[in-house]
């Protein structure tokens, strides 16, 4: 009879061995999780490279949403988001957007954002090593961090209204920094 | 052999002890792991399968299939190590079967300090463009050509990177045969030159060189074991004016997808741009000639690919106006693309109350120019150069062509309208690789209106007619979403080839689905039927067969 317990060779066993710790690794340091974010480089839109470390809004809370030229929802949540941005302005917040448009979309990023009319501060992530290290899958994905840019709240896909709870978060954030 | 499972088993126990006499001390005492960060994220998708022969829905053995991953990583200071657990039990249709089973296909430690980062194991990376190197993951497409190897990058100044590669990339869960390595040099002479610090004219250079080995065993043919490609490119930004170029150069690499010619490739890649508040501007264009590229000469299909050529034509993304998809070919073709976008500003006539932004676009591909080398030799012939190209004359063939636009309207505080007119032309023998189907031209015209609700609940609905008299002919669209933000949706749609000439395969697509979402968690339930088709995405595709079920999507961060 065939064996249920699967089989063992080298390779596998380590793989075993490496899975056992990063996983103790990743629970034992819950404890001291923190939310801040990576240090790596993305490029403006005009293509200077920027550390992610440097993004921050002067100590008040902000919101960054990782999307795609082609992707609809991700043109919806800009768009809605727009709209109610002055009232984010009032209050000191802004938005950061990441592109993860690749070399096919990426000189569309421009012409498009400054067309519509967007005022974000955005930046191209066209390797997606910021993605990645922010645990994003699909587009789009948007963070909220407070003051000292931890990450409070992350919301991926986006429907109608979901900027006004975007804006409700980033107001309670501010009444925590006072 | 029970008593062989026992002691591996014994012996990790034992390692994880030791791992934790060491580790848990510190912990307490010196908090060693304060600071670190943890990351990942998780994503399953399963469908459970009903036959339906008149779609051409095969039956399922296995009944339910299933792709699903999780990526876990950890940094603690300058380190950071991860890996991926991929599980297909077994792969959706459509994906490659040869993703069956379980592993860790891709795992890493990446070690950063001052300017200087060294990756070891599995990395993704593009020089430039990527039209010689650029190693990425595309989930949809189950396209992930990671390498598997090391990376070094250094900054030595403010402006300027270097990086090397070298490794072999992902073919499924195992590498390819070919050892690809490369080098790339980015410049960005403001940075550099003090003089130039304040210059309004921003310059990028960059150069690289990849290169890739590959035994030749083939008995008939003395082929190139080392294939290099070479790489330049130069951008150029002045306020709102921004150009890009490319250009890359490959020695001869006879191929399977080059049908084994001895040619050399070529590509390049322009783009120009000019962007102010409420005007943007783009035009691009391009020049492939033999520019396949992969670590397996030998590969078809998405292996193995070491480049990425990027097509210049617009990425639709409603379900009608992607019916016919661009790829680009990378065998050789031409193509150019223009891309306006505009805001009529708010409170004037056209614009209206709230102001009208409007996208026209327009892309074409064609052919290059190919001549024979010799009377007797057809072009293309297997051993032989292939061909002469003339690089400035533009084929005789029309690969695609794509007007579109789009515009887009708050009409009252309540409700947002899009509406989009496009007109596509689609060689369905090059795309698609048949050799006697008639050009597809399709005319779309979409209606996409979002009603605001109270209580932060929005009714968005979708009205598509897709008409042409080639290919399966007219299709109608109708989709109804109702969304309670930020947690809930719900949709129902319908697409319906209400024109084809056989009156059984007048079919309704019907879809049911719901989903819930909250925080970096998100499950969606649908029930429908799904034609059959192409899924594309960066101008890379996928078919897809029909099919009719159940799907149930989990994804999750953390």
């Amino acid at each position: 009879m065939k064996s249920l317990f699967f089989k063992f060779n080298k390779t596998r066993y380590i793989h075993v061995v490496l899975c056992f710790q990063i996983f103790f690794l990743a629970f034992t340091s819950l404890a001291q999780r923190t939310t801040v974010l990576p240090e790596l480089t993305i490029s403006t839109l005009d293509g200077r490279e920027v550390n992610t470390k440097t993004l921050d809004n002067d100590g008040k809370p902000f919101a960054i949403s990782f999307w795609a030229s082609w992707c609809r929802p991700c043109l919806k949540e800009l768009n809605a988001i727009e709209e109610i941005y002055y009232d984010w302005q009032e209050y000191g917040f802004k938005l950061i957007a990441i592109s993860i448009d690749d070399a096919r979309t990426r000189a569309n990023v421009l012409p498009m954002v400054k067309g519509r009319g967007w005022d974000y501060e955005f930046y191209l992530d066209e390797n997606g090593d910021f993605r990645r290290a922010m645990g994003v899958g699909n587009v789009p994905h948007t963070f909220i961090l407070n003051g000292k840019g931890e990450v409070v709240y992350q919301h991926t896909s986006f429907s109608d209204g979901m900027e006004w709870e975007m804006f409700d978060v980033l107001l309670e954030q501010l009444d925590q920094n006072d | 052999m029970i008593r062989n499972k026992i002691n591996i088993l014994k012996n990790i126990i034992v390692l994880e002890l030791a791992f934790l006499l060491v580790i848990t001390p510190n912990l307490k005492s010196q908090e060693l792991l304060e600071g670190a960060r943890i990351w990942g994220n998780f994503e399953l998708n399963s469908q459970y399968y009903f036959s339906d022969t008149l779609i051409g829905a095969p039956e399922v053995p296995e009944k339910i299939l299933m792709n699903g991953f999780g990526n876990i990583n950890l940094s603690y200071k300058d380190l950071t190590i991860g890996m991926r657990y991929e599980s297909y039990q077994n792969a959706l249709l459509g994906y490659d079967r040869r993703y069956k089973g379980n592993g860790i296909p891709y795992r890493f430690a990446s070690f950063t300090r001052d300017n200087f980062e060294v990756t070891l194991g599995n990395f993704y990376e593009q020089f430039g463009n990527g039209m010689i190197f650029r190693s990425y993951e595309e989930r949809d497409l189950g396209i992930d050509n990671a390498m598997d190897g090391l990376r070094l990058v250094y900054r030595p100044l403010d402006g300027i990177t270097l990086r090397g590669i070298i490794g072999q990339q992902r073919l499924f869960f195992d590498t390819g045969p070919g050892i690809v390595r490369g080098f790339d040099t980015r410049i960005n002479l403001n940075s550099v030159f003090s003089s130039l610090e304040e210059n309004k004219n921003q310059w990028i250079v960059g150069g690289s060189v990849v290169s890739k080995y590959q035994p030749d065993r083939n008995p008939l043919y003395n082929l190139p074991e080392n294939v290099a490609a070479f790489a330049g490119n130069l951008s150029f930004a002045r306020g709102p004016v921004n150009i890009g170029s490319e250009y890359a150069y490959k020695i001869n690499d006879p191929s399977a997808e080059n049908n084994f010619i001895y040619k050399d490739g070529q590509a390049l890649h322009l783009t120009g741009s000019y962007a102010v508040r409420g005007f943007g501007l783009l035009l691009s264009a391009k020049r492939i000639d033999n520019m396949g590229f992969r670590s397996d000469r030998n590969a078809t299909g998405n292996d193995l690919n070491i480049n990425y050529l990027p097509p210049t034509t617009r990425q639709h993304f409603y379900s009608l106006s992607s019916m016919y998809p661009y790829a680009t070919q990378p065998t050789g073709e031409m193509g150019f693309m223009s891309e306006l976008t505009f805001r009529i500003p708010r409170e004037t006539t056209i614009g209206g109350q709230y102001g009208t932004n409007v996208t026209v676009n327009f892309s074409r591909a064609n052919s290059i120019h190919k001549e024979k080398i010799h009377d007797t030799i057809p072009v293309g012939q297997t051993g032989t150069d292939g061909y002469h190209s003339d690089f400035f004359r533009i084929g005789d063939e029309k690969y695609f062509q794509d007007f579109n636009i789009e515009i887009n309207r708050r009409l009252s505080p309540t409700l947002r309208g899009l509406i989009s007119y496009a007109y596509i032309n689609y060689n369905q023998n090059v795309i698609e690789g048949y050799i006697d189907k008639e050009m597809v031209n399709a005319h779309i015209v979409i209606f996409d209106v979002t009603h605001r609700l109270p209580e932060r609940r929005s009714l968005r609905w979708e009205l598509q007619h897709l008409y042409t008299k080639q290919d399966n002919q007219n299709w109608a669209m109708a989709m109804i979403e109702y969304t309670i933000s930020p947690n809930w949706f719900f949709a129902i749609s319908d697409q319906y080839n209400y024109g084809n000439e056989i009156e059984d395969l007048q079919i309704h697509y019907y879809t049911l689905s719901a989903g819930y979402s909250k925080g970096g968690n998100r499950f969606s339930l649908s029930y429908g039927k799904q034609r059959e088709g192409v899924v594309c995405v960066g101008g890379v595709c996928r078919k897809v067969p029909a099919s009719n079920g159940f799907m149930l999507n989990v994804t999750s961060s953390f």
